[in-house]
C-alpha cells in the first residue's frame, strides 16, 4: 500500500494541539493568566473545526483507511508516521475533539485551579494531552501507537496528581503503575508481532495475517498467539478497565478534578476498548474467536458488579465512576459478540458514555464547586433551589441510564442485539447485560432521588445559585449530542458500517471454523457447556 | 628476527582522537602547575576545549574501518560512537565539575587530567581489536577512577570508596588477564578477528570441532566476570553502592556512565568479534541436520549473561526501591540498567547454523548488528539521562554532602520549575517512557532480544521496568505532588551545572524524537565487523 507523503488534514488535526502547547510554553504565567487559559481553548476549538473538516471529507462507504499520511521514521527497522482514520477511529477523533474544549472551558473557574495555582502547567498538559489521544486513534503504526498511547499517561498522571483532591498522590501513582505495568506487556507483544512481519505498520500486518503470509500458531490455550493476544488485551483491558482491572479507576475518578474525569470517561477510557477492534480482532483472529466467550464474560460480570457496587456508593463521583465499569462492560461485550452490530454497537456506547458520564462528571463538579462535598447525603430538594441545573441533570441521568430517544439506549440495544445474533456467544449473555440496564436504572434513580428530589432539609443548600452562563454553555453541547444521537442514530452508524462489516467479513471465517470444528478448544468447550 | 613495522605502516591517524587525548592530558599535567590555585577554572576550560577537538578528530572514525597498529586497534562506527558517548558524557562531567569541587574544598587541577586519562582509556577501549589492548584500555579507564574516588580525601567514606573500587578492581583485572592468557592458549593469539577465525574457521564455515573449547570457555567466563565487574552486573556488584555514594559526586556520575559505557564496549568487543560462535555442543546440535538447514543454537556463554541481566534487572531495581537518598537510588538503578545493555550482549549469542554440505557449515551471530547498535544507542541515551539526573541531584546537593534525600526534592517544582521540569524527564527517560531517549534504548534492545529469542528475558525485562517505574516516579512526586519543608535556595545551582543540566536534557530529547540521527551513525556497523571478521 502506497500512501502519500504530503500533509493530510489528519497530520494538521493531530498536531494543532502541540503548536498550542508551544505557544503556550513561551506565555508568561502571572502576566497572561487570562491569555493562557483563552490560548488553549482557542486551539482546541481549532482542533475541533480541523477534525470537523475532517469528517466531510470523510467518505462513509469505504471500509479503508482515509486522509492517510505516511512518512518513514525508522526505515531500518520498518517504523513510519503513518495516520489515517477509518469509520472507527474518525468517530472517537471527533469525541476527542468535542470532549477536549469542554473539559478545557469547564476549567477556566474551577477553584482547585485558582488555589492550586499552576495555571500555564494546567493547560500545557491540557493540550499535550489532547496531541496524544488524537494520537491514539489516528496513528497506524504500533511502535509510533505505543508511544502516544504511553504520552497519554504522562499529563493525566499529573492533572490527577496536583490538581486532584486530598488523597490525589496515592491515585495518581496507583494510575500510572498499574496503566505501565499493563503497557509493558503490550509492548513486548508488538515488537515480536513487528520482527516477525517485518514491518510495524498495522494495514499492512493486517493484509498479511488476512492473506496467511504471516500466521502466528492457534492451537489450545498456550499457543503464540494466544499469548501475543493476552499481551495486547492485558494492556487494553486495565485502560478500560474490564473487570477484575478496574480498581485503580475509583481512585483516580474520585481523586481526578472535574476536567481530569471528563477526559478520563470521556475519552481515556475509550483507548483501551479501541486498542481492542483496531489491534486484537484484525490482527489475532483465531485467538479473538477462541477467547470471546471469556472477555465477554468478563464484560457481563463488570455490567453487572459495577451497577451493583455504584448502587452501594454514598459519594456522587463514586457512583458516577462505577457506573463507567457497568458500562464499559458493555462495549467489551458488544465487541466480543464479534457481529457487526455489536462492534458498532460498541463504538456508539463509547461515544454515548463519553457523552452522558462526561456530563455527569461535569454537574458533580458544578454542585462541588458550591458545596465542595461530593456525598448526596449533604444533598436533597437540589431542583427545587437550581431549577435549570436540575431539568439538565435529569436528562442526562436518563441518557446515562439508557432511557429510548436519548443516546445511551441505543448503544446497549444494539449491542444486546448483536450478542443475541452471536455466533460465539449464548443467549444468557444477553440476559445478564439486560439485567445489568434494570440495575443502572436503580441506581442513577436512586442518586437522582437522593440529590435532587425531596425537600430542601440542609440549611446551606437553601441559597445556592442556579447555573451560570458558562456552566450553560458548557452543557449545551452535552444536550446537543444526547439528543443528536438518541434521535438519529443512523448518521453515526453509517459513519462505521462500512468499516465494522469489512472487519466482521475478516473474522467471519475463524468463526465458522470455531463452529463448525467438531474439536473446539478446551477452554472453548467449557464455556459452550456452561453459557449455551 | 623481529619485523619492526616502519612508522607508516602502524597507521597511527586512525588511532588519532585517543593519542590526542593522552599526549594533550600530558602536557596539561605539566601547564596546571603555572595555573594559580584560584584560577583552576581555567584548566576546566581547556580540558573542554580538548574534549571538543577530540570530538571533531572522532568523525571520520564513522565512515573509516580501518585497523592501526598491527591490527591491533580499530576505528569504525562502533568505535566512532563509543568515543562520541564518552567524549559528550567527559564535557558534561567537567561542567558538573567545576562549580562542586571548589565548593566541597577538593578543587584540584590533577582531577582533569585523571578525568582525561580515564576517557582515553575509554575511547581506546571502544577501538580494541586484541585482548591485550582491552587490558591495557582497562586499566588506563580504571586507576584514574580509584584516585578521583578517594578525591575528597578527609571524608572517611570517600577514602574507602577508593580502596574498596581500587581491591576490587585489580581483581577484576586480574581475572581478565587469566582468561585473555586461556584464550591465547587455546588459540595462539590475542586478536580479536583471529580468535574468532580460530573458533569458526575461515570464512565463517566449521570444518572440525575445536579441541581446546574447554580453555576457551573457561576463558570466556572469566573475561565476562571481569569486565561485569566493570559494569557492575550482579553478582559482581558489590561494590558499587559504596563506592558511588562514596565518591565525589560528579566522580559518581562519570563512574555511572563512563566507567560502564568503557566496560560494555569490552565486553561488545570481545563478545561480537573474538567470541559469538563458542557454541559447545556443536557435534549434538548437527547431527540430525540435513544439508540446506538452518537451526539456531545458544553459543556457550549465553546461558551465563542471560543469567546476569536477569538477576541484574531483578537485583538493580527491587533494592532501588527502598532507597530513600537519590543518589544511592541512582546507583542501584544504574546496576538495573547495565541488565538491559546485557540483555542485548546476551542476544549475540544466538547462533545460525546452516548445513552447507556435508561436514560442512556456516554459522553467524546474526543478531549481532541489531544487539550492537541496541546496547550502544542505550549507553548514549543513558548518558544523557544519568548524567542530567545526576546534575538535578548536585544543584541540590549542599557542601557537606546533605540534601540528597528524597524528601529534599519536595516542592522543588514550584522553587525551580524548569529543573524539575527536565528532572522529571530524566525520569521518564530512566523508565523508558517514548519520546525520551530512554525509550529508543530499551526498544531497540528489546527488539533484538525477541527477535533472538530470549523471550522470557524480554519479559523479565519490561516488568522490571515496570517495577522502576515506582521508584523513578516516587521524585516526580516529590517534585510536583508535595509541598516543600525547606525553602532555602539550592547551593549547587550555579550556571555551569545548569549548562550540563540543559545539554543532557537537550541530548535526552533530542535522540527520543530523532532516533535516526543515533542509528544513522551506526548504519555501517555491521557490515564493518564482517569485513574485519571475513
Amino acid at each position: 500500500m502506497e500512501f502519500s507523503s504530503s500533509l493530510s488534514l489528519t497530520t494538521i488535526t493531530l498536531f494543532l494541539p502541540m503548536v498550542g502547547f508551544t505557544i503556550l510554553l513561551f506565555m508568561n504565567e502571572q502576566k497572561d493568566k487570562e491569555a493562557i487559559k483563552w490560548t488553549a481553548f482557542g486551539f482546541s476549538v481549532a482542533t475541533f473545526i480541523a477534525s470537523l473538516l475532517m469528517a466531510f471529507q470523510f467518505d462513509n462507504n469505504d471500509s479503508g483507511l482515509q486522509l492517510a499520511q505516511r512518512i518513514n521514521w525508522l526505515p531500518s527497522l520498518g517504523i513510519s508516521y503513518f495516520v489515517g482514520v477509518d469509520g472507527l477511529s474518525m468517530l472517537l477523533v471527533l469525541l476527542s475533539t468535542v470532549i477536549m474544549p469542554i473539559a478545557i472551558f469547564a476549567s477556566f473557574n474551577a477553584g482547585v485551579i485558582e488555589e492550586r495555582g499552576r495555571v500555564k502547567l494546567y493547560y500545557l498538559f491540557m493540550l499535550l494531552l489532547e496531541w496524544a489521544m488524537i494520537g491514539v486513534f489516528v496513528v497506524q503504526d504500533l511502535i509510533i501507537f505505543y508511544i502516544f498511547w504511553e504520552v497519554t499517561l504522562v499529563p493525566m498522571y499529573f492533572l490527577i496528581g496536583i490538581w486532584g483532591a486530598e488523597n490525589r498522590v496515592y491515585a495518581a501513582v496507583k494510575f500510572f503503575l498499574y496503566t505501565m505495568a499493563g503497557s509493558v506487556l503490550m509492548l513486548l507483544a508488538l515488537l515480536y508481532v513487528g520482527g516477525q512481519a517485518g514491518t510495524f505498520a498495522v494495514p499492512e500486518i493486517v493484509a498479511q495475517v488476512q492473506s496467511g503470509q504471516l500466521s502466528f500458531p492457534m492451537d489450545g490455550i498456550f499457543s503464540t498467539q494466544s499469548f501475543l493476544f493476552l499481551g495486547f488485551l492485558i494492556a487494553f483491558a486495565i485502560k478500560v478497565p474490564v473487570w477484575p482491572l478496574h480498581s485503580w479507576l475509583p481512585d483516580a475518578h474520585v481523586q481526578a478534578p472535574t476536567a481530569g474525569s471528563v477526559i478520563l470517561a470521556g475519552v481515556l477510557l475509550k483507548m483501551g476498548t479501541y486498542g481492542m477492534v483496531r489491534f486484537c480482532l484484525p490482527m489475532f483472529p483465531q485467538a479473538s474467536v477462541e477467547w470471546a466467550p471469556i472477555i465477554a464474560a468478563l464484560g457481563v460480570i463488570g455490567i453487572i458488579y459495577g451497577a451493583w457496587v455504584s448502587f452501594a456508593q454514598t459519594d456522587i463521583k463514586k457512583l458516577v465512576a462505577y457506573s463507567s465499569v457497568s458500562h464499559l462492560g458493555f462495549v467489551v461485550l458488544g465487541i466480543f459478540s464479534l457481529t457487526s452490530a455489536g462492534i458498532q454497537g460498541a463504538t456508539l456506547q463509547m461515544i454515548s458514555h463519553g457523552v452522558s458520564t462526561g456530563g455527569l462528571f461535569l454537574l458533580v463538579g458544578m454542585l462541588y464547586e458550591r458545596r465542595h462535598t461530593k456525598l448526596m447525603a449533604a444533598y436533597g430538594g437540589i431542583w427545587k433551589v437550581m431549577p435549570l441545573f436540575g431539568g439538565i441533570s435529569l436528562v442526562v441521568s436518563l441518557s446515562s441510564m439508557g432511557l429510548p430517544g436519548l443516546n445511551g439506549f441505543v448503544g446497549e440495544f444494539t449491542i444486546l442485539l448483536g450478542t443475541l445474533g452471536s455466533d460465539v456467544l449464548g443467549t444468557l449473555f444477553a440476559l445478564f447485560a439486560t439485567a445489568g440496564v434494570i440495575m443502572a436504572a436503580v441506581y442513577i434513580l436512586y442518586m437522582f432521588q437522593k440529590v435532587y428530589m425531596g425537600e430542601v432539609d440542609k440549611a446551606e443548600n437553601k441559597n445556592l445559585p442556579d447555573m451560570n452562563w458558562q456552566e450553560v454553555a458548557v452543557m449545551v453541547p452535552i444536550l446537543l449530542l444526547i439528543f443528536w444521537i438518541g434521535l438519529q442514530p443512523s448518521a453515526w452508524f453509517d459513519v462505521m458500517d462500512a468499516t465494522a462489516n469489512a472487519l466482521v467479513n475478516q473474522l467471519q471465517p475463524h468463526i465458522e471454523a470455531v463452529k463448525n470444528s467438531g474439536v473446539p478448544t478446551a477452554f472453548h468447550d467449557l464455556m459452550m457447556h456452561i453459557w449455551a | 628476527m623481529i619485523d619492526v613495522p616502519s612508522f607508516a605502516e602502524l597507521n597511527l591517524e586512525v588511532a588519532l582522537p585517543g593519542i590526542f587525548l593522552a599526549l594533550f592530558t600530558t602536557v596539561l599535567l605539566i601547564v596546571d602547575l603555572f595555573i594559580p590555585k584560584d584560577r583552576k577554572i581555567t584548566t576546566a576550560h581547556l580540558t573542554i576545549g580538548a574534549l571538543v577537538v577530540a570530538f571533531v578528530l572522532n568523525l571520520p572514525a564513522f565512515n573509516a574501518g580501518e585497523t592501526a597498529m598491527n591490527e591491533m586497534f580499530i576505528a569504525d562506527a562502533f568505535a566512532g560512537f563509543v568515543n562520541m558517548i564518552v567524549i559528550t558524557g567527559a564535557i558534561i562531567t567537567v561542567l558538573l565539575s567545576v562549580d562542586y569541587m571548589k565548593r566541597s574544598g577538593i578543587e584540584h587541577g590533577e582531577f582533569y587530567s585523571l578525568l582525561l586519562f580515564s576517557v582515553s582509556g575509554i575511547m581506546f577501549m571502544g577501538s580494541a581489536n586484541d585482548l591485550i589492548v582491552v587490558f591495557i584500555a582497562l586499566e588506563l579507564l580504571s586507576i584514574p577512577l580509584y584516585v578521583m574516588a578517594a578525591l575528597r580525601h578527609d571524608d572517611v567514606k570517600s577514602e574507602e570508596s577508593g580502596i574498596k573500587y581500587f581491591i576490587l578492581g585489580a581483581f577484576a583485572s586480574a581475572f581478565f588477564v587469566y582468561g585473555a592468557a586461556l584464550i591465547y592458549g587455546a588459540t595462539g593469539t590475542t586478536n580479536l578477528p583471529e580468535i574468532f577465525r580460530a573458533i569458526a574457521g575461515a570464512d565463517g564455515i566449521v570444518a572440525t570441532e575445536n579441541s581446546a573449547m574447554i580453555y576457551l570457555v573457561i576463558g570466556a567466563a572469566m573475561v565476562i566476570v571481569a569486565l561485569g565487574f566493570k559494569v557492575a552486573a550482579v553478582p559482581f556488584h558489590m561494590w558499587t553502592p559504596d563506592v558511588y555514594e562514596g565518591a565525589p559526586t560528579p566522580v559518581t556520575a562519570f563512574m555511572s556512565v563512563g566507567a560502564k559505557a568503557g566496560g560494555f564496549a569490552g565486553l561488545l568487543r570481545v563478545m561480537i568479534i573474538g567470541l559469538p560462535l563458542l557454541v559447545v555442543n556443536f557435534g549434538d546440535a548437527v547431527e540430525t541436520m540435513a544439508i540446506g538447514e538452518t537451526i539456531t543454537v545458544p553459543s556457550a556463554w549465553q546461558t551465563a549473561l542471560w543469567l546476569i541481566a536477569a538477576a541484574t534487572m531483578i537485583f538493580g531495581n527491587f533494592i532501588a526501591i527502598s532507597q530513600t537518598n537519590v543518589k544511592r537510588m541512582l546507583a542501584y538503578s544504574s546496576i538495573a540498567h547495565a541488565g538491559y545493555i546485557l540483555m542485548a550482549v546476551a542476544a549475540v549469542g544466538t547462533v545460525q547454523i546452516t548445513k552447507v554440505a556435508e561436514n560442512d557449515y556456516t554459522m553467524v551471530a546474526v543478531y549481532a548488528e541489531s544487539a550492537l547498535n541496541g546496547a550502544l544507542v542505550y549507553l548514549l541515551a543513558y548518558t544523557f539521562t544519568n548524567l542530567g539526573a545526576f546534575a538535578v541531584v548536585m544543584s541540590l546537593e549542599n557542601n557537606d554532602g546533605s540534601g540528597t534525600m528524597l524528601d529534599d526534592f519536595n516542592g522543588l517544582s514550584k522553587r525551580h520549575p524548569l529543573t524539575a521540569a527536565m528532572m522529571a524527564f530524566f525520569m521518564l527517560s530512566l523508565i523508558g517512557v517514548p519520546t525520551t531517549a530512554g525509550f529508543i534504548g530499551k526498544f531497540l534492545i528489546f527488539d533484538a532480544a525477541i527477535q533472538a529469542g530470549l523471550i522470557p528475558l524480554t519479559i523479565i525485562g519490561v516488568l522490571t521496568s515496570a517495577v522502576s517505574a515506582y521508584y523513578y516516579v516516587r521524585i516526580i512526586v516529590n517534585m510536583y505532588l508535595k509541598d516543600a519543608a525547606v525553602t532555602d535556595e539550592a547551593v549547587g545551582l550555579t550556571p555551569y551545572v545548569n549548562y550540563a543540566t540543559i545539554v543532557a536534557f537537550a541530548g535526552t530529547l533530542i535522540f527520543g524524537l530523532f532516533p535516526m540521527l543515533a542509528l544513522d551513525l551506526l548504519a555501517s556497523s555491521g557490515a564493518q565487523i564482517a569485513t574485519l571478521l571475513f
